[in-house]
């Protein structure tokens, strides 16, 4: 499968701080690829990269295979962006912003953008400003999808906005890529939308990547796995393959990515039984991976040592 | 057809459809030859990726619960499932299993729970008669 997205050894810093550290994403086409972390990690950052307004200072952008700071217009022409603060021009009415559009990308479809706007129920009068914050954001997505751009690049798309305009969003997701080809790249904090619609995750910490994959191989890599001691026990020992324990007594719950024979050797280890086994779901991931920053830490400055 | 899809509780996406699936057609809830909603209209009912509804609809081919007839769609197989009575045979053991664990920890025997299933059998059907 073709890569619409290839990002490799991306580093990015803002004075002293490193907003992106030796980044590596592929998004290959027909995908739904979600980004995730918490806010500052560095998705912004990654996304204005694709789009081009920021220049990789080091390692190599590519979007449909080429150089988007190079050559913006074969490259901006065939993303549709939306993101949490929306950019429309405020003064315009929603008819005026639907002409504007339509003279700025030439595969606009005005049939499709009509259909769109009659689902949200848009008025055209209406200028862009006195729009409500969700209809707003439904005005941003019909301008985004109306030329049926490639890659669908959401930032944030779903922040502050109530269920029914999420689930208009989300919809447009799924109708993006049921078209053939398409792509769409989306970055949230809402986590069960993303286990709902992703193909592929990739998770943000401090601008390194903690993982990036196929969902479904992300999630079976991450487990829950309870362990029953035969005398209670203050703390269960830190070792790499556990993110954090929870629990108290005798009974232990460990969050873990290592592989099955690894976590059989660790109970024998611990002369402990493995009691309950379950596969994780997004939102366990996405905490024990952020919360496990006081282990890792521990783990680099020991190793550095 | 009626799928609820919790995203996060553990169970892969197209694993909960293929399993809710199964238990409508052995519920009679999807009948023989009934037709499948198509692909990207299920994904946006369910909002889910299409992709894992096609994943979905590929193991439920292959399970021969449902079959695909050129360019018509996907069809719940029309012979009856080969999983029908497999997976009633599960769903109703789940109810026993809850039952007796139930009848354990309130100190019933085996025998006083088969008991009281038949008085209850008996009773229902008394009232049906009336």
């Amino acid at each position: 499968m073709q890569n619409v997205v290839e990002i490799s050894g991306l580093t990015r810093r803002f004075r002293d701080k490193t907003a992106l550290d030796n980044v590596e994403i592929r998004v290959p086409a027909g995908s739904v690829f979600g980004l995730v972390g918490e806010n500052g990690a560095g998705k912004t950052t990654l996304i204005k990269h694709i789009l081009g307004s920021l220049r990789a200072q080091q390692g190599q952008v590519r979007v449909f295979g080429i150089d988007p700071v190079a050559d913006p217009v074969n490259v901006l022409g065939r993303i549709g962006y939306v993101s949490e603060e929306s950019d429309l021009p405020a003064w315009m009415t929603v008819d005026e912003l639907m002409k504007y559009m339509r003279a700025f990308y030439k595969s606009w479809d005005e049939s499709y953008a009509e259909t769109l706007r009659r689902d949200f129920d848009i008025d055209r009068k209406t200028v862009v400003k006195d729009l409500s914050k969700g209809q707003r954001a439904r005005a941003g997505l019909l301008t985004a999808l109306a030329y049926r751009p490639e890659l669908l690049l959401l930032d944030e798309p779903s922040a502050g906005l109530d269920p029914v305009v999420r689930r208009d969003i989300l919809s447009a997701v799924i109708r993006t890529i049921a078209d053939e080809g398409r792509t769409v790249i989306f970055s949230s904090h809402l986590l069960t939308e993303v286990e709902r619609v992703a193909d592929y995750v990739t998770m943000i910490k401090k601008g390194r990547i903690v993982f990036s994959g196929p969902l479904d191989d992300v999630k079976a890599r991450h487990r829950k796995v309870s362990f029953r001691f035969d005398t209670a026990v203050d703390t269960p020992p830190s070792t790499p393959a556990v993110l954090h324990w929870e629990g108290s007594g005798k009974e232990w719950t460990a969050f873990c990515t290592g592989e099955q024979a690894e976590i059989e050797a660790l109970a024998r280890s611990m002369g402990a039984v493995i009691v309950a086994e379950s596969t994780a779901s997004l939102d366990d991931i996405f905490v024990a991976q952020a919360t496990a920053r006081v282990q890792t830490n521990q783990a680099t400055s020991t190793s550095k040592r | 057809m009626q799928i609820h899809i919790a995203p996060d509780d553990g169970v892969p996406i197209y694993l909960q459809i293929v399993n809710q699936v199964k238990y409508l057609v052995a519920s009679g809830r999807l009948e023989p030859g009934e037709e499948m909603p198509p692909i990207r209209v299920l994904a946006d009912r369910l909002i889910v990726n299409p992709n894992t509804v096609a994943r979905a609809y590929r193991e439920l081919e292959t399970a021969g619960v449902v079959e695909k007839r050129r360019t018509a769609g996907t069809f719940v197989s029309s012979n009856g499932s080969p999983l029908a009575r497999h997976e009633q045979v599960k769903i109703l053991t789940q109810r026993a299993d809850a039952l007796l664990a139930e009848a354990r920890q309130l100190g019933f025997t085996v025998d006083e729970v088969v008991d009281l299933v038949r008085q209850r059998n008996f009773e229902m059907s008394a009232g049906e008669r009336r």
